[in-house]
């Protein structure tokens, strides 16, 4: 017994004691349009690094272990919030062992409180509806405004874990906004002469991007969220489609192209990859990036199909 | 109003017709007696009839008036229930639901129950299992409970009888990076033993599981859990040593005085090869008292169960398509040393598996068996699954498992197993 004891607390002890970064912040971020935003806001001041790839889906993280250990030495944690992570985070985050970043912590940040949040449920919600979240569509980061938020967000969480930095964070922030203003209205300028261009997208990912950009969804491939296409409700899309004129399908780059293939060639319509972050194709290096990689691959199309 | 003008006319003309048919046929003073009892009579059913036709009219203006106004509400196209745009600019602040005294119910637990269905056919005379199951609900109650600690509980409800499965306290900000749980759990020994049924990716446990580490209950114990990350430039290692009171369920460990604790120690490495490619392993060692020395309920013999284990699990997972493919392949040995009576047995069992997910819905997979028993080394069991599942969606999944096992009595089994599960509530953690 004695040597078992002795085995069970030499083992628990063993090894060195944690190196943590005293210059640098570390932030670790859940996807790679907040790391983007961080960095911007951050510069030199902060090391940054994203959890999931851009071209994955971020409701289907696998929670490894080797997140473990980067949330172990983070500073601070961003996330994107109404439950996009809910399968995958929690455990990590209890598991991190680092209670800077555990919810409610000094070091935890939820971009979506100050951002304009889409599709929040009214009334009675039940899983019929498929994986509904129930605070509201988590992808709102697809709108430049909201961009600004979070941004803003990052600037005052990293003044306040770095005071001396604050006006370094604050420059940054204002030079950032800046260009995303310009950014914006040379964006907005493009897709201006397309307003009311009636699309449809495989997941409701991109009610923030349609809204400030002018598109109008009138349909998904998938029956409902979380829930992959069904033949009845593909010809019900199919049918719409033909009936409202829809020349555009838009998918996210880690869905199945198969059933959205078959509706582009049922309906005549174009079928874009439409990356809806950082990192989901190689051109969208960055968040300025993403947006201009997507309205410019957008407003192509329209021209190309006529779907305007 | 044409209808009630039409009623009146007819009760009017009747009244007239009446009395000089009656004139016409009859003369006397009975007969006056007679006309002058009908006259009231159809005074008493015009006044009614007058009456109930009042209320009709009224009626009918009412909903005359009303209709038109409430025609566009429900002509209007708008979703019952995701109102677009619900929030105002800038206006991110999470919706309260509910208010006032209500919103003490923030503050409780996320609360999920999942069904666990399970039918076996087929011919097993070794372990047979009823027909028809409702084999397990596990109801989890998990939240944080103040800025040091959270807490999960998970509780299962056989067909008759509620068990405490897991319940602990997970304190997350302790100082030196230990993980530390206080409570009933799954011991950390292996990988098998830690999963809760609804996760396993087959209908019932391996025969190591069953001969060798308990069964379906496993070692689970109530006692104190601390895990560190050893810190090193190559990859995630994780060690963990718990002290458990000592008994499990299953008679694996019996602690007889307050001294026979059980012990757990394991090992976890983990390194991503590539970006889709992973690979999980660990070692464990296990130590109780057992019952086989147990006379007369008292522990004459005072025996030891000694447990070793060896597992590894690879996963392969491209990021672009992760919802549509994987692989994984499991494995598990165990070594089990135990005293008794007669001397000491020592067993070994393994189990083999692979897991393919061929859609977004569909996984297929294969499992090999074998396992001696714990109590006689000699008499060894082994078997063979093949399992298929879909998932209607995130929160159920529908099991069919053909497994054949050839027992040490020299009695094989072939049985069809089918599972449900569903879960309703919290959404909870992807297993991993």
């Amino acid at each position: 017994m004695k040597r078992a004891l002795a085995l069970v607390f030499l083992s628990t002890w063993l090894a060195a004691p944690d190196v943590l970064a005293q210059g640098k912040l570390t932030i670790i971020t859940t996807t790679e349009d907040l790391a983007s935003l961080a960095r911007e806001v951050g510069g030199d001041r902060v090391g940054v690094e994203a959890l999931a790839r851009g071209y994955q889906d971020p409701h289907f993280v696998e929670a490894k272990p080797s997140f473990i250990l980067k949330l172990q030495k983070a500073d601070v944690l961003v996330a994107i919030g109404r439950e996009l992570e809910i399968g995958w985070l929690p455990p990590l985050i209890t598991q991190s062992r680092n209670a800077k970043i555990q919810p409610g912590g000094p070091g935890y940040l939820d971009g979506s409180l100050t951002a304009q949040i889409l599709d929040i449920p009214q009334g009675q919600i039940t899983r019929a509806m498929g994986d509904v979240h129930p605070l509201g569509n988590p992808h709102y980061w697809l709108d430049p405004e909201n961009g600004k938020r979070i941004a803003k967000a990052l600037a005052g969480k990293f003044s306040e874990l770095r005071p001396n930095d604050r006006s370094y964070f604050e420059q940054r922030l204002a030079g950032f906004v800046t260009r995303l203003d310009e950014a914006e209205k040379r964006w907005l300028a493009i897709m201006a002469p397309f307003k009311g261009t009636k699309v449809v997208t495989y997941h409701r990912s991109f009610p923030n991007f349609a809204e400030r950009f002018g598109l109008d969804i009138v349909g998904y491939v998938e029956p409902r969220p979380g829930i992959p296409p069904t033949p009845q409700h593909t010809l019900d899309l199919i049918r719409e489609m033909k009936r409202l004129n829809v020349k555009l399908v838009l998918i996210e780059p880690y869905f199945d192209s198969k059933t959205p293939n078959a509706i582009g060639r049922a309906t005549g319509a174009e079928v874009l990859v439409l990356p809806p972050s950082v990192g989901g194709v190689k051109e969208a290096g960055d968040y300025l990036a993403l947006f201009d990689y997507d309205v410019n691959l957008l407003a192509s199309a329209i021209r190309k199909t006529g779907a305007h | 109003m044409q209808v009630s003008s039409v009623v009146r006319a007819s009760v009017v003309l009747g009244l007239l017709v009446l009395p000089v048919g009656a004139n016409a046929q009859t003369r006397g003073d009975g007969l006056q007696q007679q006309i002058e009892q009908l006259r009231t009579e159809m005074d008493a059913l015009r006044h009614d009839y007058e009456a109930r036709l009042a209320a009709l009219e009224a009626k009918l203006a009412e909903v005359q008036s009303t209709a038109p106004a409430a025609t566009p509400p429900a002509a209007a196209p708008a979703p019952p229930t995701t109102a677009q745009a619900a929030a105002p600019e800038g206006q991110g602040t999470l919706p309260v639901y509910g208010a006032g005294a209500l919103g003490s119910k923030i503050f409780n637990p996320d609360i999920a129950v999942i069904g666990d269905f399970l039918g076996t056919g087929g011919r097993n005379l070794v372990a047979p299992a009823p027909a028809l199951a409702m084999h397990e609900s596990e109801a989890s109650f998990q939240a944080i409970v103040d800025p040091y600690a959270r807490a999960d509980f998970f509780l299962s409800f056989g067909e008759s009888g509620v068990d405490l499965e897991e319940g602990f306290l997970t304190l997350t900000s302790l100082p030196g990076g230990l993980l530390t749980r206080v409570g009933k759990m799954k011991a950390a020994f292996g990988k098998v033993n830690t999963l809760h049924n609804h996760v396993l990716p087959w209908a019932d446990r391996p025969l190591v599981t069953e001969n060798l580490v308990g069964g379906e209950e496993g070692l689970s114990d109530a006692g104190i859990s601390v895990a560190r990350l050893i810190p090193n430039p190559w990859l995630f290692l994780e060690v963990t040593g718990q002290v458990l009171r000592g008994d499990s369920e299953a008679d694996l460990f019996r602690s007889s005085r307050r001294g026979d604790l059980s012990y757990v120690g394991h090992l976890r490495a983990f390194q991503d090869l590539s970006e889709s490619t992973n690979i999980d392993l660990g070692v464990s060692y296990s130590r109780g008292h057992n019952a086989a020395g147990i006379v007369d309920g008292t522990d004459i013999g005072r025996f030891t169960t000694e447990l070793f284990g060896v597992n590894g699990t690879v996963r392969w997972r491209p990021l672009r398509r992760a919802i549509y493919r994987s692989f994984i392949g499991r494995t598990e040995l165990v070594w089990s040393r135990r005293q008794q009576f007669g001397g000491r047995q020592d067993a070994m069992g393994y189990f083999l598996s692979g897991d393919y997910q061929l859609a977004r819905r569909w996984f297929g997979g294969v499992r090999y068996d074998r396992s001696e028993r714990a109590d006689d080394a000699t008499l060894f069991d082994r078997g063979g699954s093949v399992v298929v599942t879909y998932w209607p969606s995130e929160f159920s999944q529908v099991r069919g498992q053909y497994r054949h096992t050839r027992y040490a009595e020299d009695s094989a089994a072939n049985e069809l197993l089918f599972q449900f599960l569903f879960s309703i509530g919290a959404h909870g953690a992807h297993p991993f």
